[in-house]
């Protein structure tokens, strides 16, 4: 056993942090931005000692702590990592110190309303710092009791983020947000509740195990099941989002404020894909499996349509949403087709660890570069707000679409060249980090169900098209709109928000075996045990 | 001198780093970044050749040298360098061309702001290149496949304050990218199937023995095999890439960027890959694939030469000239000789690159004039420029014996000749020989000779040697490098195929073709000087109208319109991908968003419900005893002192310290 509780500090330090940061009434915006910097940086610090100390060939969750804690309902505090973990705590560590660059504004006291709450500071920095334990406590928790506690609790700072940091229609956005996830949490939590009832236990592994064994089939008879199934899939697929429960997303998106949008789109949208992996998948081989033919479907929808939507946005926050759309229904194609060719063939080994490998892969790189993205937009939206004289953040901000620039290119080299860098990530170019796991998951699924990797190129061919379209009209032509009069070049703190972005882009791109090292002995046992009851 | 495989990298890597110096020197440090660009590509040369060496002394070994690139599972995924004559005679090429084009791209750049961004751009490019060309593993040449699109992209779209120069490279990366999905789609079959994308493993490639086998037995997917699913989804990929027909439509719109960047991506080199990629998976076409190869091959070769006719930039001319020589080398490869096909883009690569490289002297020389209506009579002007893309042109049409272009296209014709397939791809490229004479020496008599029918042309004059000399050189081996491939001793063709015995045959075996390809350039030849050569019919005036035009004005302009392909494409995938963007947006909006609406709508609806239900009925009641209730309470808190207030909180907290305990379960 560990000495040190590790888990317990990556999760608690940020909201140790929340907590001393609401406590400091008087402090200056100065010390606010660095204390939040610092104790959103300590996910980073503490994962650098995890890897140090994190052994890849361990199949078992690692830096395990147990307690029980609720002894009645056999609840235990139960946190543990692996592989799988490990990945998105570390996004998680550089998304979210990135997303705070991104708000300095947010965490500036420059905001002409001294009295309303999204001018503070504080406020902004605790709510963040909130979300981000929240999040983290999601990628670590191995009972569900507490898991699901970090899941919803999750929603409450990013609702007041989006609603009070957001733009014009950031209110209604935030409401529909997380009152539909809400919603199909909702569904997940009467799922486990009949769990619990069933068999007595809400601990992951336990659970996994009883799915695998065929037991939770038995206890579960008369089609309750499925109906179990249905209800925790209902909640994963609304926080994914898989298509077409995903409506809510390009709306919050398009209205949060960057950072928020940055971490949204960069680390919560992976808990949805992390609890099919986590969750779904374990828990429910045998219903996942006949649902399979049908779910591939779907994700085929999210990666199709999504990219045909973001072909139709204007608005460029919206556009990019899509693509997360697109991007994270590959992750969830990949985890579908591995579970529809589960006991068709016995020769899919090769295929399924490729798929998986992509899968992780993907929601890392994606992570990075959609934020990236984001950030980019966020700072056309800047000088946006700049050039006509509105506030660059808050209500007042002024969308941004494709028609409101161009030649951006000429009037700041290296914003063009980080966003360019961005979006060839995010179209999948070789030598970038996008590749290597959209190349992976198409050649699992190819391996497991042709006919979906071949429709799923569509989608390749359709991201690439809105994303050059958005590169073309903004930064390439004459210099119009926005950038006819003064564009100003990255600022510094711009540039320490997209750098380190960019230099992993490119690292990942060119050196995938650093983050394969950290989970392929853990997707090898997963494609080696991969038969139904 | 030899070279390990082991080093084979050293060649991609330098231009690689010539690239990273230049994206990370300041816009002022034009002349370090030249500087760099050229010596690595001159090293590259080099050790180029000390490859090309190794490989000729024994041309059938193919040395590789494999590593891990990732762990995969219980596999790993592996890339790799080859080394074979293909790889080598290419990276000679590449290497060789590219420094004269940047050389020459010296003068020729030397008044643009972003000088120091072209470098660094051509060097990735190279890099990009050569490490497509000395992989030995199909996804590493997927890899550098892309990169090469990608650095195509940029330079196409160089001049990006230009609208039409943005949408150009859009153009391009979408157009080939099309081809690269079945590319991909290819890839992963074979992946699928294979189980590696090794090119050679000791044993163990994808081009060797035992996978061939286990594809060729692989079972039939609508009447397919799947060896030739794989190599026609492979084939897309090419077409893409070596503007084939019918995703042929990018080539000539790319001319949008610089001239060097025509000469060396969009005629020497990158527009070649689809070639090198078919004939370095050769191995992999069955009879079915290579029967379609040629037809797309033979139909390539043919459109590009007919809209050729009727085009009057000079560079589009020679784009299309472009189009319809891969479709020749295509074909090549289609019918059974892929060493037939890697000779002719051998020289195709050296004539193209002067013939573009001298476009570009001209048009430099016309401030960037280059409708050849408003050119002529630049003869006298620029007489080195005018000879050396006088050679170029030979060699282009093939006039017999002392050009290059002649004998490789000679080997393609024999080799269409000889195929035991359709003879359709035959009879194509004859035409085509004659289309090719012809259109050419209409170019060359509008430019060349007459008058100079604008103020651009009438003050043309000779560039400086830096733009010069590479002209000269090129000449030179668009005419030497044929000698290499005659029929009476192909020695390059024996070498790509892995022979050290070189079997000539006299010439006068096959006579016949050689002297029927001879009668058709002259045919060319004599109808485009008939036409716009002899003294009386040269243009005098920019506005004279083209006498083809004069003859048949509707098919003129329809070839002058590219026989509309933009416009079908337009009318047909561009609407199909509005309409489902449009309805996939739509959807969103009204169907998926309204369903989720109507949900909330009816949350809402049975929300107020509820509310007035309480309100009116229920509460009617309750508010009337709490009224009471009220008035009672207010009597009694009249009559007390304490502060209730206080008694509720301490309530309040006791009852969540008893509901802690409870949960917890401690105390019980």
């Amino acid at each position: 056993m560990n000495p040190l509780p590790l888990l317990s500090l990556v999760v608690f330090t940020p909201w140790l942090g929340a907590a001393v940061l609401a406590l400091l009434r008087g402090i200056s915006p100065a010390t606010t931005r660095a204390l939040t910097l610092a104790f959103s940086l300590s996910t980073l610090a503490l994962s650098g000692l995890l890897l140090f100390q994190f052994d890849p060939h361990s199949l078992s969750p690692q830096f395990v702590e147990r307690h029980p804690w609720i002894v009645a309902l056999n609840v235990h505090y139960h946190l543990g990592l692996d592989g799988l973990s490990l990945l998105l705590v570390l996004l998680t560590g550089l998304i979210t110190p990135a997303a705070l660059l991104a708000s300095w504004s947010h965490l500036s006291p420059s905001l002409p309303l001294p009295l309303s709450p999204s001018s503070s500071p504080r406020l902004f920095g605790s709510l963040f710092l909130l979300l981000q334990g929240a999040a983290l406590g999601v990628f670590l928790a191995l009972d569900f009791f507490h898991w699901f506690l970090f899941w919803e609790l999750s929603l409450v700072p990013a609702f007041f983020l989006i609603k009070l940091w957001g733009g014009p229609g950031a209110p209604r956005a935030a409401y529909q947000f997380v009152v539909y996830t809400i919603g199909g949490s909702a569904f997940m939590l009467v799922g486990f509740a009949a769990l619990f009832v069933a068999t007595g236990t809400l601990d992951f592994a336990q659970l996994a195990q009883l799915g695998r064994d065929g037991t939770l089939a038995v206890k579960l008879s008369g089609g309750a099941h499925e109906v179990v199934f249905l209800g925790v899939l209902l909640g994963f697929a609304v926080k994914v989002p898989l298509w077409p429960f995903h409506t809510w997303l390009p709306a919050t998106y398009a209205e949060a404020p960057t950072g928020a949008a940055m971490f949204l789109t960069g680390v919560m949208s992976k808990m949805g894909v992390y609890g099919c992996i986590r969750i779904l998948w374990p828990i429910f081989p045998t219903p996942l499996h006949n649902a399979a033919p049908w779910l591939i479907v779907l994700a085929l929808g999210g990666v199709v349509f999504g990219a045909f939507a973001a072909i139709k946005q204007t608005d460029l926050k919206r556009m990019v949403a899509y693509s997360s759309i697109n991007h994270l229904s590959y992750c969830l194609l990949a985890l579908f087709a591995v579970s529809y060719a589960t006991d068709r063939n016995v020769a899919t080994g090769p295929a399924v660890s490729a798929a998986f490998s992509g899968t992780l892969l993907q929601m890392f790189n994606h992570g990075l570069s959609a934020a990236a993205l984001f950030a980019c937009v966020g700072v056309l939206q800047t000088r946006k707000a700049h050039a006509l004289s509105l506030p660059s953040s808050g209500t007042g901000v002024p969308p941004v679409s494709l028609h409101d620039f161009g030649g951006v290119r000429t009037a700041a080299p290296i914003l063009a060249g980080l966003c360019g860098l961005s979006l060839f990530s995010s179209l999948g170019l070789p030598g970038l980090n996008g590749f290597v796991g959209e190349f992976l998951i198409f050649r699992g699924v190819f391996g497991l169900h042709p006919v979906a990797a071949a429709i799923a190129t569509l989608g390749l061919l359709a991201t690439a098209l809105f994303l050059l379209t958005f590169w073309q009209r903004v930064f390439h032509g004459p210099r119009a709109g926005v950038t006819a009069t003064a564009f100003a070049e990255l600022n510094p703190i711009e540039l320490a928000t997209l750098l380190p972005l960019a230099a992993l882009m490119v690292v990942c791109g060119l050196f995938p075996g650093l983050l394969t090292g950290l989970f392929n002995p853990l997707i090898t046992s997963w494609a080696d045990h991969l038969t139904l009851p | 001198m030899s070279l390990s495989a082991q080093y084979l990298w050293i060649i991609p890597a330098l231009p690689l780093v010539a690239a990273a110096i230049g994206a990370l020197t300041p816009r002022s440090g034009r002349s370090l970044v030249a500087g760099a660009a050229i010596v690595a590509l001159v090293l590259s040369f080099f050790i180029s050749c000390a490859a090309l060496s190794t490989a000729l002394a024994n041309p059938a070994a193919h040395l590789t040298h494999n590593f891990i690139w990732f762990e995969l599972g219980n596999d790993t995924v592996r890339l790799g360098w080859l080394l074979d004559p293909l790889t080598a005679f290419m990276c000679t090429m590449v290497t060789f061309v590219g420094t004269l084009i940047f050389v020459f791209s010296l003068g020729y750049m030397q008044g643009d702001e972003n000088f120091k961004q072209f470098f660094c751009f051509l060097s990735l490019f190279a890099a990009a290149m050569l490490g497509l060309l000395v992989a030995n593993s199909l996804l590493l040449v997927f890899i550098c496949w892309e990169l090469v699109g990608l650095a195509s992209y940029l330079l196409i779209g160089f001049w990006f304050h230009k609208p039409a120069a943005a949408a150009a490279a859009k153009k391009a990366f979408i157009t080939t990218r099309i081809g690269d999905l079945g590319f991909l789609l290819g890839l992963l079959w074979l992946y699928d199937s294979a189980g590696s994308l090794l090119l050679y493993d000791n044993g163990n490639g994808v081009l060797e023995a035992t996978v061939l086998g286990a594809l060729g037995s692989a079972a039939t997917v609508c009447g397919l095999s799947v060896a030739s699913a794989i190599g026609l989804l492979l084939f897309c990929g090419a077409v893409g890439k070596s503007g084939q027909f019918p995703l042929h439509v990018w080539l000539p719109d790319a001319m949008e960027g610089p001239t060097p960047v025509s000469a060396l991506i969009h005629a020497a080199t990158m527009v070649a890959a689809g070639v090198f990629l078919m004939a370095r998976v050769y191995p992999l076409l069955t009879p079915d694939a290579l029967q379609v190869i040629a037809i797309i091959g033979a139909i390539t070769a043919l459109l590009g030469a007919t809209i050729a006719v009727a085009q009057y930039d000079l560079k589009r001319i020679l784009a299309f000239s472009t189009v319809s020589q891969l479709g020749y080398m295509m074909l090549a490869i289609g019918v059974g000789a892929p060493s037939a096909a890697i000779f002719h883009l051998l020289t195709h690569a050296f004539f193209k690159a002067l013939l573009f490289l001298g476009a570009g002297s001209v048009i430099h020389a016309a401030h960037h004039e280059q409708d050849i209506r408003q050119l002529g009579g630049l003869s006298v002007k620029m007489k080195l420029t005018f000879s050396t893309f006088a050679i170029g042109t030979m060699a282009l049409v093939g006039v017999p014996l002392f050009f290059s272009g002649f004998w490789s296209k000679e080997a393609i014709l024999h080799a269409a000749h000889a195929t035991a397939g359709s003879h359709f791809p035959f009879y194509a490229a004859l035409v085509g020989v004659v289309l090719t004479a012809f259109y050419n020496t209409r170019l060359m008599a509008e430019t060349f000779f007459g008058h100079a029918r604008s103020h651009a042309a009438e003050h043309a004059h000779e560039n400086s040697a830096v733009m010069t000399t590479p002209l000269v050189i090129l000449a030179f081996f668009a005419i030497a490098l044929g000698f290499l491939g005659t029929p009476a001793y192909p020695w390059l063709q024996a070498r790509l195929s892995g022979e050290t015995a070189v079997h000539g045959h006299s010439l006068l075996d096959g006579v016949g073709l050689l002297v029927l390809s001879s009668v058709l350039v002259a045919v060319g030849i004599g109808a485009g000087f008939t036409l716009y050569g002899r003294t009386r019919r040269l243009r005098t005036k920019a506005t004279a109208p083209d006498p083809l035009a004069i003859a048949a004005p509707r098919t003129h302009a329809f070839l002058g319109d590219r026989l509309k392909f933009d416009e079908l494409y337009a009318a047909t995938f561009g609407v199909v991908n509005t309409l489902l963007a449009t309805a996939s947006d739509w959807f969103d909006r009204y169907v998926w968003g309204g369903i989720v609406h109507f949900f909330a709508l009816l949350g809402e609806f049975s929300g107020t419900v509820n509310r007035e239900a309480d309100e009116q009925g229920l509460n009617g009641g309750f508010d009337a005893t709490s009224e009471t209730l009220r008035a009672t309470g207010q009597a009694y808190s009249r009559a007390q002192t304490g502060d209730a207030h206080g008694y509720l909180r301490f309530l309040a907290i006791g009852f969540v310290v008893l509901a802690l305990v409870a949960m917890l379960g401690g105390v019980a």
